[in-house]
């Protein structure tokens, strides 16, 4: 299939976070974590839901299954079959994600988008982060502004952070204490890599290697999901 | 039945300094630009708005109206964010809630079933508590889970723009997203709705399902015929977001130097102007 793109791990990478998922609303922020959600449903997980991004659900062959505005989307938020995978301008090491501000909330250094949904999807169904420039800016030791919550801030019954993947790693929360670590970093990428682009000390006890694409996941990605190529200007060797 | 139609200047007209004005919508799409733009010709000022906030925002902060913004986020979707807004936070000139989309419709169903607070999970152990002190949880007399008690999001007037409407204040949207026009309308005292074309009665659902008319009489006051009213957000499928023109603004936005010139070439005549110059 060729020499695989580190954007085509990344894809795998993000297609994996709904194994197992069912028939759940996939609700992916970003290029990446939209062709891991279509991958995934072309391949292990045919059962997925999947948004236009407007008011509509669409099958893999872009035909309308449902009708899912704004005002529905907060119903399944708080319903709780819906697996989100977010952006974060920072985050830290417990998975408490910012996407508000930068510096003083009462006079940032840098206004954001806001808390947008990220303190519902947090409290009430499963999250994942997309990160695609792994580095000490967005992984900082504490966050200026919680919006999405982590698990030292989690209460109640539904809280449920999963993985976070970027363009170096994949990691998550599976610690006694639910702290981050490496659990696999991508092929070319050394563990002293990612220790050095993150402003806090990861687990790093039992680190695999990403897995590559199948052949599968490189045909569909290279002819049906991204023909164009886009994700290889998201995420660089 | 009453007529209740108006123009964007009269609406404005009934608005006054300190009042709380929601405003429909969602990020760059359907916004009510033409009552925006007949705000920002207007001497109004010290409002407090609240909405999941686009251009309207941006215009509104920039045109010094703004004390208070209540809102989920402010974004131009194909921009992620609006320079005049992120310039009135960094410079600390209005004060905010800043809430959770969900938190923020729970505040309007609120409002409109007239009930004090409804319960919600979001907000639980983010910094919306911690920034809003004045937000508080309650505890479930059932199973005693702390849950967040959103209190009301009650507006003096609200502004909503669609795509039909008769003279009455029966409107319609024909795009795919009723955003949340219709509870913005119940949470307010005074409800307005601008629109593409008003049509007869019976024309609304000559070609539509019933389903796409909205906001009944009861829930409106006011009925402005705006061509182009949500110009340059979306309404389709009347037309999409002017992408084009929304460029220009964000350029002309991000730079202290351009904005007066634009604000003179485009927001300082007429609705009619406007048009024309955005068109031309």
């Amino acid at each position: 299939m060729g020499d695989v793109t580190r954007a085509e791990v990344c894809a795998a990478a993000c297609a994996d976070l709904f194994a197992g998922a069912g028939e759940t609303l996939a609700s992916p922020m970003g290029l990446l974590p939209s062709l891991g959600a279509r991958l995934a449903r072309l391949t292990t997980e045919p059962d997925l839901l999947l948004s236009d991004g407007e008011a509509f659900l669409l099958t893999s062959e872009s035909t309308v299954e449902g009708w899912l505005p704004y005002r529905k989307v907060f119903d399944v938020v708080a319903h709780g079959r819906r697996h989100v995978v977010m952006g974060a301008n920072q985050i830290d090491r417990f998975g408490n994600q910012n996407i508000s501000c930068i510096g003083d909330h009462g006079k940032p250094t840098r206004q954001l988008l806001g808390f947008r949904g990220a303190p519902g999807n947090t409290i009430n169904h499963r999250t994942s982060y997309w990160v695609p420039k792994h580095g000490p800016r967005v992984f900082v030791e504490a966050v200026d502004v919680i919006s999405g919550v982590g698990y030292d801030n989690a209460v109640g019954p539904f809280h449920d952070l999963h993985r976070v993947v970027t363009n170096l790693a994949v990691l998550d929360f599976g610690t006694a204490d639910h702290s981050m670590r490496i659990v696999s970093v991508h092929p070319g990428v050394e563990v002293e890599d990612v220790l050095s682009q993150t402003g806090f000390p990861l687990h790093h006890d039992d680190v695999g290697e990403t897995r590559l694409p199948t052949d599968e996941e490189l045909d569909l990605l290279r002819t049906v999901l991204d023909p164009a190529g886009k994700r290889d200007r998201e995420v660089r060797e | 039945m009453r007529d209740k139609r108006m123009t964007p200047d009269e609406v404005v007209a009934e608005l006054h300094d300190g009042m709380t004005i929601g405003i429909g919508g969602w990020g760059s799409r359907r916004k009510p630009m033409a009552l925006v733009r007949a705000m920002l010709r207007s001497p109004l000022k010290d409002l407090t708005v609240v909405s999941y906030g686009g251009p309207d925002v941006g215009l509104l902060c920039a045109a010094g109206k703004v004390r208070k913004l209540v809102y989920g986020f402010v974004s131009l979707d194909t921009i992620a964010y609006d320079p005049l807004f992120r310039r009135a936070r960094e410079t600390a000139s209005i004060d905010v809630l800043e809430l959770d989309e969900g938190m923020f419709q729970c505040g309007l169903r609120a409002a409109g079933h007239r009930l004090p607070f409804l319960p919600i999970r979001a907000g639980l152990g983010s910094d919306v508590l911690r920034l809003a002190p004045g937000l508080r949880t309650v505890r479930s007399p059932y199973d005693g889970e702390e849950l967040v008690a959103m209190p009301a999001l009650h507006l003096d007037a609200a502004l909503v723009h669609l795509n039909r409407a008769d003279r009455h204040g029966n409107a319609q949207y024909l795009g795919p997203d009723p955003y949340f026009d219709d509870l913005f309308c119940l949470a307010a005292k005074k409800r307005y709705v601008s629109c593409e074309r008003i049509v007869d009665t019976a024309d609304l659902t000559a070609d539509a399902p019933v389903q796409t008319l909205l906001l009944n009489r009861l829930m409106v006051d006011g009925v402005v015929e705006t061509p182009g009213g949500a110009h340059f957000t979306s309404c389709v499928p009347d037309y999409g977001r002017d992408e084009e023109f929304q460029r220009r603004y964000a350029e002309a936005a991000s730079d202290p130097e351009k904005w007066p010139g634009f604000v003179d070439r485009f927001l300082s005549g007429t609705e009619a102007d406007y048009l024309e110059m955005a068109h031309g």
